[in-house]
């Protein structure tokens, strides 16, 4: 009798580990959002990624669609290829573009897709032709920079025209 | 002459250093050896379970929920200036399925399970009783230190395991329930940030470290000490010493290894 509520209690116990461990796989990571789904795959080209990882969301007017699986560098086109897991629940027309965006102002990467009009939709290994590259902060300062030193001076400040 | 005792005290101590590493080697290698003898007898190593696991539950439950609530109200107040509350269950998961569970987990085994098992094998010996299992050929090494260091490897990984979930809890009950945080944030931001293989799992093989650090220095020490009162109560006292500046030692070591770039 002693034996059996040894036992119990000792079974009871490491059930209760267990399930401590099911709660942080199914509730506090990502493991049954991402089991529980079936996806498909794209592929995307983009001249730069900026600070885009893998596992970023792929969104949609908002609203996660799928996330980033892998990145790499392709040395052929000298371009990043960046492969998504679309969620199979969604289908995009062919002519969708996707951009690499930044949420918040200091917040992460995240690819935003834009559906097109067209009436066939995207399949899986399919490749998403027109992309838009990251915002690089500093390329966009430079620009601003040479703008302004191209542009004529302004009318209070240039004394000599 | 004070310059010279203080060179040779700092030799005997760096002598004692690497004297204790050798003797936790050498039993931990001899408790692996024996691991086929071990196993054939699991009602001893449950049994351990038993006392080590079920008797810690409640001091690991209740520091668990309060580390959790304390971490949600402090999470709360700096997140807030920063408007960004929503990431409240986000900080209160990571922080602790990869730090705080593990070590504070290991720290309170340390306290409430590694010091009986000491002052256990210690009085054992002061008992001859470890001598009166050789003479009667039974491998005291096998018998008596061999499941209680398996109990040790189960139980702490659970423990820690059990730690985080209860202290997740906690973050919500103080952030969800009482603040009011929304609900549907906290749990998302949470699975968006958490990954079940770098931060689950990672975690998880943390404290089965730390399970068996902790374990084998109770265990050498309880072996090691002294055959007197006032032996086994100083192996009881550097158990709990030794085994928390291990634990956090190999806690610095681990994360370094886990999460840093590459």
């Amino acid at each position: 009798m002693q034996a059996r509520n040894l036992n119990l209690a000792v079974g009871a116990f490491v059930l209760l580990g267990l399930l401590a461990l099911l709660f942080m796989a199914l509730q506090v990571s990502n493991l049954g959002a991402r089991s529980a789904s079936n996806t498909y795959e794209l592929k995307a080209y983009f001249d730069n990624i900026g600070g885009l990882k893998p596992r970023a969301a792929v969104r949609s007017a908002g609203v996660v669609v799928g996330r980033v699986r892998q990145i790499q560098f392709d040395d052929q086109q000298y371009q990043a290829l960046v492969l998504l897991d679309m969620d199979a629940r969604y289908q995009f027309p062919k002519d969708t573009s996707a951009k690499i965006l930044t949420s918040g102002l200091l917040g992460d990467n995240y690819v935003g897709l834009e559906p097109g009009g067209d009436t066939e939709m995207l399949k899986a290994a399919d490749r998403i032709r027109m992309t838009q590259s990251a915002v690089v902060l500093e390329n966009l300062i430079s620009q601003f920079l040479y703008n302004k030193a191209t542009e004529p001076s302004a009318p209070g400040g240039g004394s000599r025209k | 002459m004070a310059i010279v005792d203080s060179i040779a005290s700092l030799g005997q101590a760096c002598i004692r250093f690497v004297l204790g590493l050798g003797n936790f080697a050498i039993l931990l290698a001899k408790i692996l050896m024996r691991t086929g003898a071990i196993w054939r007898r699991p009602r001893l190593i449950g049994a351990q379970v038993h006392f080590l696991g079920n008797h810690s539950l409640a001091i690991i439950l209740v520091a668990g929920l309060f580390v959790g609530l304390v971490l949600g109200l402090q999470g709360y107040y700096t997140l807030r200036r920063y408007g960004s509350e929503q990431a409240l269950g986000l900080l209160v998961a990571l922080a602790l399925v990869r730090e705080l569970g593990p070590v504070i987990a290991a720290l309170l085994f340390a306290g409430r399970a590694g010091t009986s098992l000491t002052a256990e094998i210690g009085l054992m010996k002061a008992g001859e009783q470890l001598a009166a299992l050789e003479t009667m050929a039974v491998d005291p090494v096998a018998r008596v230190l061999g499941p209680r260091f398996y109990g040790g490897l189960i139980v702490v990984p659970l423990l820690a395991t059990l730690f985080s979930a209860v202290g997740i809890l906690g973050g919500w009950l103080v952030g969800v329930v009482l603040i009011g945080v929304d609900p549907g944030a906290f749990w998302s931001q949470m699975s968006g940030g958490v990954d079940f293989w770098d931060d689950v799992v990672n975690g998880v093989i943390k404290s089965v470290v730390f399970g068996i650090a902790v374990t084998q220095i109770a265990l050498m020490q309880g072996y090691g000490a002294q055959p007197t009162p006032e032996g086994v109560a100083r192996a009881t006292t550097l158990t709990v010493v030794v085994g928390s500046l291990a634990v956090l030692g190999l806690d610095f070591v681990l994360t370094a290894l886990m999460f840093g770039e590459l």
